[in-house]
């Protein structure tokens, strides 16, 4: 079972179990135009919530990605680098960013659901 | 650019309705609401300008006409040269020649461009200067010059390959202009001026047309199938690849022609041993840079790795040690390249093209190298 939660800043969680996948939601990607380049954190790497995690190129400008809950990174998500596009094409599918292990599940807490995102960013 | 006045109302160009009925993403830019992209998106928009033909709208520059009170507009040409180290006599009636108006510290005020219409002067200037440069000529011209600022007038730009097949169905003139002729033209039946020139290194034309007229002129252009809205951030790009300046960024007050690699521009006759050497504000600052040398240089640099190193980055001769040596001024990612590019200040010592460098960016050196501009080949009908 799948949950998948958002954040005001436009980042996307799907959890399962102790493990988050993150990424940016489409309504971001729509926002920064055309991907050309994305850095990831390294694996390994402890996060804290709200840290900067990752960056995100378009032509125009870089925009920090931020870690939605505190954890280690697991993995991840290789095709990015090799095609930074996928995030406009399949920004909440296969432009994934990287999985985190949840340190704490009570961080969820303040997050959106997808109802409560779609309002955010009406 | 200057930094224009957040509180002051933006100002909008006679083609603001139709950015926003294209669904232009309006930003500031200059004091101006302006596009700086439309749904296509920046990549697509530039991509489209180098393949066949992009329309923009540069009508947040400023024009001016310089009208010689004498009536001879060699006059105009002899009182402008008091302002800019370039040979202004020399540009023939029906050409253009690109310039700067300098400082007395030889650094740049603006850069512009200077059009000879056989009886008076036009100038087309930066759209966050074009209040402190009308001044400026007010105050040091005003006794040989009527300045007319042209605010009743939109500036269209039309670049890329088709951009002459496009132009010539409403401008007979066009095709048989070479790059920077310019001159009055009837386009679509409307008093213009035409040039070819533009801030892309494509070919192309910039048409200031009556601001009333603007949008229908646009509109027509626009029903070319090969011709596409493009927005500023596409400007941008397209500008970087071509190795062009961007006032206030690679090029300012504290930058002479000579250390922005513009030596180029400034042409024999006012240099040391020229026929009229000088005479310019700033001469003996530039002239200096001419004869011996100047300590820095504006050069294009080129990323091993696929980070856009952007304005703003510290660049170094080492991976890990040592003092900043340059800066990046201007910085993305060039869609046409598909890899990085950037340009910025280093030693002269270091600014020959294969030299390496690092730039810092997040906390990481990234190794860079010293390229030659343009980093794509322009494509000028010469």
């Amino acid at each position: 079972m799948t949950t998948t939660l958002y954040t005001s800043d436009h980042e996307w969680l799907a959890i399962e179990g102790d493990v988050a996948t993150v990424g940016i939601t489409d309504y971001a990607q729509q926002q920064l135009g055309d991907v050309v380049f994305v850095e990831l954190p390294k694996l390994g790497r402890v996060l804290k919530k709200a840290e900067a995690a990752a960056v995100v190129e378009s032509v125009k400008a870089a925009s920090d990605v931020y870690a939605p809950v505190s954890g280690e990174v697991l993995e991840i998500n290789p095709a990015l680098a090799a095609e930074p596009a996928l995030v406009n094409s399949d920004a909440q599918g296969a432009a994934w960013f990287f999985k985190i292990k949840i340190a704490d599940k009570s961080e969820l807490g303040g997050l959106m659901d997808e109802a409560a995102y779609k309002a955010h960013t009406a | 650019m200057l930094p224009p006045d957040d509180h002051a109302p933006l100002r909008r160009t006679p083609l603001y309705d139709l950015h926003v009925s294209l669904g232009g993403k309006m930003v500031p830019f200059a004091g101006y609401d302006m596009p700086v992209q439309y749904p296509a998106g920046v990549l697509k928009e530039h991509l489209h300008t180098r393949a066949s033909a992009g329309l923009f709208d540069v009508s947040h520059m400023g024009q001016i006409a310089l009208r010689p009170k004498s009536g001879r507009v060699e006059d105009a040409a002899r009182a402008l040269e008091r302002l800019v180290p370039q040979d202004i006599l020399a540009i023939a009636p029906g050409r253009q020649r690109y310039a700067q108006f300098t400082n007395a510290d030889g650094g740049i005020l603006d850069d512009l461009m200077v059009a000879n219409f056989g009886d008076h002067l036009f100038l087309v200037v930066n759209a966050a200067c074009k209040d402190a440069d009308e001044a400026h000529l007010r105050a040091h011209l005003s006794g040989d010059c009527v300045i007319d600022s042209l605010a009743d007038r939109a500036l269209i730009a039309l670049q890329g390959p088709k951009a002459e097949s496009a132009l010539a169905k409403l401008c007979a003139a066009a095709p048989s202009m070479t790059f920077m002729d310019a001159g009055p033209h009837e386009v679509a039946g409307l008093p213009c001026f035409v040039s070819r020139s533009g801030y892309t290194g494509e070919d192309g034309f910039e048409i200031s047309v009556p601001a009333g007229d603007a949008e229908r002129l646009a509109k027509t252009l626009l029903e070319n199938p090969d011709v596409m809205p493009i927005g500023l951030g596409a400007r941008d790009s397209l500008r970087l690849e071509a190795g062009l300046c961007l006032y206030g960024h690679d090029i300012d007050t504290t930058t002479t022609p000579v250390e922005a690699a513009l030596e180029w521009s400034v042409q024999k006759s006012r240099r040391t041993g020229g026929m009229r050497p000088g005479g310019f504000p700033g001469a003996d600052a530039i002239l200096a840079h001419f004869d011996k040398g100047a300590n820095r240089r504006r050069v294009g640099l080129r990323a091993e790795g696929r980070a856009p190193v952007r304005e703003g980055a510290l660049l170094f001769a080492d991976a890990t040690a040592g003092e900043p040596i340059g800066k990046v001024t201007s910085g993305g990612f060039g869609p046409s390249l598909n890899a990085p590019v950037a340009m910025g200040y280093v030693p002269t010592s270091q600014s020959a093209p294969g030299t390496k460098l690092f730039a810092e960016v997040r906390g990481q050196r990234l190794p860079l190298q010293v390229a030659a501009m343009p980093f794509v080949k322009n494509t000028y009908k010469r």
